[in-house]
């Protein structure tokens, strides 16, 4: 059903692109505020982004939109494309092009959660040290002989491994029968875990590395403010940049807590059977993460809102062309005559109109837009609901209990007045074309559709591989030897180069694991056995080369 | 004095580089990515080379027999960097948004240079800071305390010479200027050796030398890079 919505959606906005460009264009010229509110209000209802299934799935697809609807993407580019080389060309080059600029925006969060992890790992002794096991890993390499040692870690990634095939198997059976609230469930609870608990274990840790007194109140109150605001981040909405942070930081515990919790061998033997894994199951044919991007595009959906990272707005943005969508069939079909109003007579009617599209568009806020049946609100939240920005609904929604929530009457009157000044903005605009003015909700579209083309060439990246990387570079980094972690710093981006690479020639979803991690481990492993003394050496006699 | 000495010799030895990254780089993803290929080749030429060392096991403690290899390894790689660069350069101006990067050749041959030279100095000097930190410090009991300052003034010329050297050598392979060739090998060859004289303290010696050859490179490949002394003053004087 999301689907289908969606589907329609992002159809009828590309068409607005099209025809009403110029309309578009004026809108926003006149009314910037919104845009920006429309970013910021990301991640709407069923775009839930959320992490930490990642316990689960692993891997996975680094996604070019890009690569997914060449057609969106020559129309984007056309206004400078359309000239000289034929559109295929220049499609491939505006993708490589647009390439470079995501591979940093990459590289920077990479980056970021590795340091992290790394900076973690140096100062927080507790998370270098293996004392306590995960349950999957039975065998604890306990024995002084390799050879025991070697069969423990095979043992014990096979185990892992096992575990994560069955659950990625798992998700993938939900998401082809459409269980959309268990799989939420099941994020939902993973990242309350990460958010909390885990989180308070590496905040007692890192109070106690630096031998600062904390008092449970306080440590309680900031757990609650950091916990809460990462889940309404990840799963609701919140700024793109704390969303950000908030996955970075839920991927950077996660990747802590395999490097606490595994006995070394099987770290390393998980990390080789995982690229190896993932190489399987994006690749193959019938390989669970192929068929989940598969699906993914066959429904026209975000890949899967759950274990992604994603370095722009883009899916969000059509998040948010979902809701005018589903909150507009009520509105017009309890007020059929406001389909053929003129803009003049708009407002009223949509006021008429407004309980149905305020009770449709979001349950949490019906009662309170009812027990205040103010003119300017009523507007207000139709117009809400009209252009599907909860947040802004949600800000109405507080007005019913204004004093409480800390907002001022005053301000609520300021918010009635902007809200009116932009219906009617909206309302001038949308009368130049009068065939689209019988759906007052579509008009958001085009006014979305010029952002969405700009944006739309996002590479997404699971987080999976966020983990993995981290992991990599971490447990690299708890020997001690700065040089092993550089180089396996450099290693893994310049493997993510590659694979970026390779996403820009093939364009389909590739595993984004394999040749990352094999130069990793290969470049810590000879670096740490072999170019290690080497410039201990050299160092040690101050010789530069 | 550990913590400020950190500090101190980090700042020495990155503090330019650093503003050179931050200034002339950050904002171009292409020469990002550059700079990050540039120091995997370089870690390449570093794995070849202590690959070799540890295979001589009769010969590991003979430094300068390993230096030399490293020296020839770390200068093929620059050779193969620059035919790869040159390669792809075609791709490269359909992926380059700032047309500069490939309308003067030399900020490909810079980009290069300097990520030889940060991973490089990294490499020697990391772990040195590492130790600097604490707890404790050279020269209380034993060797000098000029080690670590030393050590990251070192390690600055490096950095630099690399840039320099980068510069040169790209175009000498454009015009076959073979003096030129034998210049960069040579004075990399030369500095790395001199350094070993570092292992008995020979300071003044040394760093005086480097730094003189550090500034003589840097205006060859400023007047290779197409600079004359008018043009420095027009620079000076803003002009």
């Amino acid at each position: 059903m999301d689907g289908h919505v969606n589907a329609s959606s992002s159809s009828r906005s590309g068409a607005g692109a099209d025809g009403s460009g110029l309309s578009g264009a004026a809108e926003r010229l006149e009314r910037p505020p919104k845009r920006t509110q429309q970013r910021g209000n990301y991640g709407s209802n069923n775009q839930d982004q959320t992490d930490a299934a990642v316990l689960a799935v692993p891997s996975v697809a680094v996604r070019g939109s890009s690569a997914s609807r060449p057609s969106r993407l020559s129309g984007g580019g056309g206004g400078g494309g359309g000239a000289g080389p034929p559109p295929n060309e220049t499609e491939e080059d505006q993708g490589l092009k647009y390439g470079a600029q995501h591979v940093i925006k990459l590289f920077v969060p990479v980056s970021l959660c590795m340091l992290l992890v790394v900076a973690t790992i140096n100062s927080i002794s507790f998370y270098s040290s293996t004392d306590v096991y995960l349950l999957y890993t039975p065998f604890h390499e306990l024995s002084p002989e390799p050879s025991v040692k070697f069969w423990n870690a095979l043992a014990n990634s096979l185990i892992l491994m096992s575990v994560v095939v069955v659950m990625t198997i798992l998700l993938i059976v939900l998401y082809k029968k459409r269980c959309y609230r268990i799989i939420h469930g099941w994020l939902i609870l993973s990242s309350f875990m990460l958010l909390f608990i885990f989180t308070y274990l590496y905040l007692e840790e890192l109070l106690r590395a630096y031998n600062v007194p904390m008092d449970y109140p306080t440590a309680l109150l900031f757990m609650w403010n950091f916990g809460v605001a990462g889940m309404m981040s990840i799963h609701w909405q919140g700024p793109l940049r704390l969303q950000q942070g908030y996955l970075i930081f839920v991927a950077a515990l996660m990747a802590l807590v395999f490097i606490k919790y595994l006995p070394e061998w099987t770290a390393w033997a998980v990390l080789a059977a995982i690229s190896i894994w993932d190489l399987i199951a994006v690749l193959t044919p019938r390989g669970p993460l192929r068929i989940l991007v598969e699906t993914a595009q066959e429904r026209n959906e975000q890949i899967f809102p759950a274990l992604i990272y994603s370095s722009t707005v883009i899916y969000t943005l059509m998040g948010t062309h979902y809701t005018p969508q589903q909150s507009a069939e009520p509105a017009v079909t309890s007020s059929p005559s406001s389909s053929n109003s003129t803009t003049t007579t708009r407002a009223t009617q949509n006021s008429l109109a407004s309980p149905e599209a305020a009770v449709a568009s979001s349950s949490s806020r019906s009662g309170n837009t009812r027990t205040h049946p103010h003119q300017n609100q009523r507007d207000d939240s139709n117009v809400m609901a009209a252009e599907g920005m909860p947040l802004v609904t949600f800000k109405s929604n507080l007005r019913g209990n204004a004093e409480a929530a800390g907002f001022t009457q005053e301000w609520s009157d300021n918010l009635n007045d902007r809200v009116a000044r932009r219906q009617i903005e909206v309302q001038s605009t949308q009368s130049g074309n009068a065939q689209r003015s019988n759906e007052y909700r579509t008009v958001t579209a085009p006014d979305q559709a010029p952002a969405d083309v700009q944006e739309e060439r996002g590479i997404k990246l699971g987080l999976g591989d966020f983990i993995f990387y981290s992991v990599l570079v971490g447990k690299a980094s708890s020997y001690g030897d700065w040089t092993t972690t550089i180089a396996c710093f450099v290693a893994i981006l310049i493997g993510l180069c590659l694979t970026l690479l390779l996403l820009a020639v093939w364009r389909k979803a590739l595993p984004a694991l394999p040749i990352s991690i094999t130069f990793g481990l290969i470049f810590c492993f000879a670096t740490s056995a072999v170019v290690k003394p080497f410039m201990e050496n050299l160092s040690a006699k101050q010789v530069f080369i | 004095m550990t913590l400020p000495e950190f500090f101190g010799c980090t700042f020495i030895a990155f503090g330019p580089p650093f503003a050179l990254f931050v200034f002339t780089i950050a904002n171009d993803p292409v020469r990002i990515i550059i700079l990050i290929a540039a120091a995997f080749f370089w870690l390449l030429s570093l794995l070849l080379s202590s690959l070799l060392w540890f295979a001589m096991i009769p010969l590991r403690d003979v430094l300068a027999f390993g230096v030399f290899f490293s020296v020839v390894f770390q200068e093929c790689f620059r050779y193969i960097i620059y035919r790869i660069l040159r390669s792809t350069e075609q791709g490269l101006q359909a992926v380059a948004e700032d047309t500069r990067v490939t309308d003067n050749k030399h900020i490909l041959s810079y980009v290069s240079g300097l990520g030889f030279g940060i991973i490089s100095g990294m490499f020697a000097l990391v772990n040195v800071l590492a130790d600097m930190s604490g707890p404790g410090t050279m020269g209380l009991q034993s060797g000098t305390e000029l080690f670590f300052v030393t050590s990251a003034a070192q390690a600055l010329s490096i950095i630099l010479l690399h840039t320099f050297w980068s510069v040169i050598f790209f175009n000498a392979c454009d015009t076959n200027n073979y003096l030129h060739i034998a210049y960069v090998v040579g004075s990399h060859l030369f500095v790395s050796l001199l350094t070993l004289l570092n292992a008995s303290e020979l300071y003044t010696a040394t760093l005086l030398t480097n730094y003189i050859i550090t500034i003589l490179t840097g205006l060859l490949a400023f007047r290779v890079a197409g600079g004359t002394s008018r043009s420095f003053k027009k620079f000076v004087t803003c002009q």
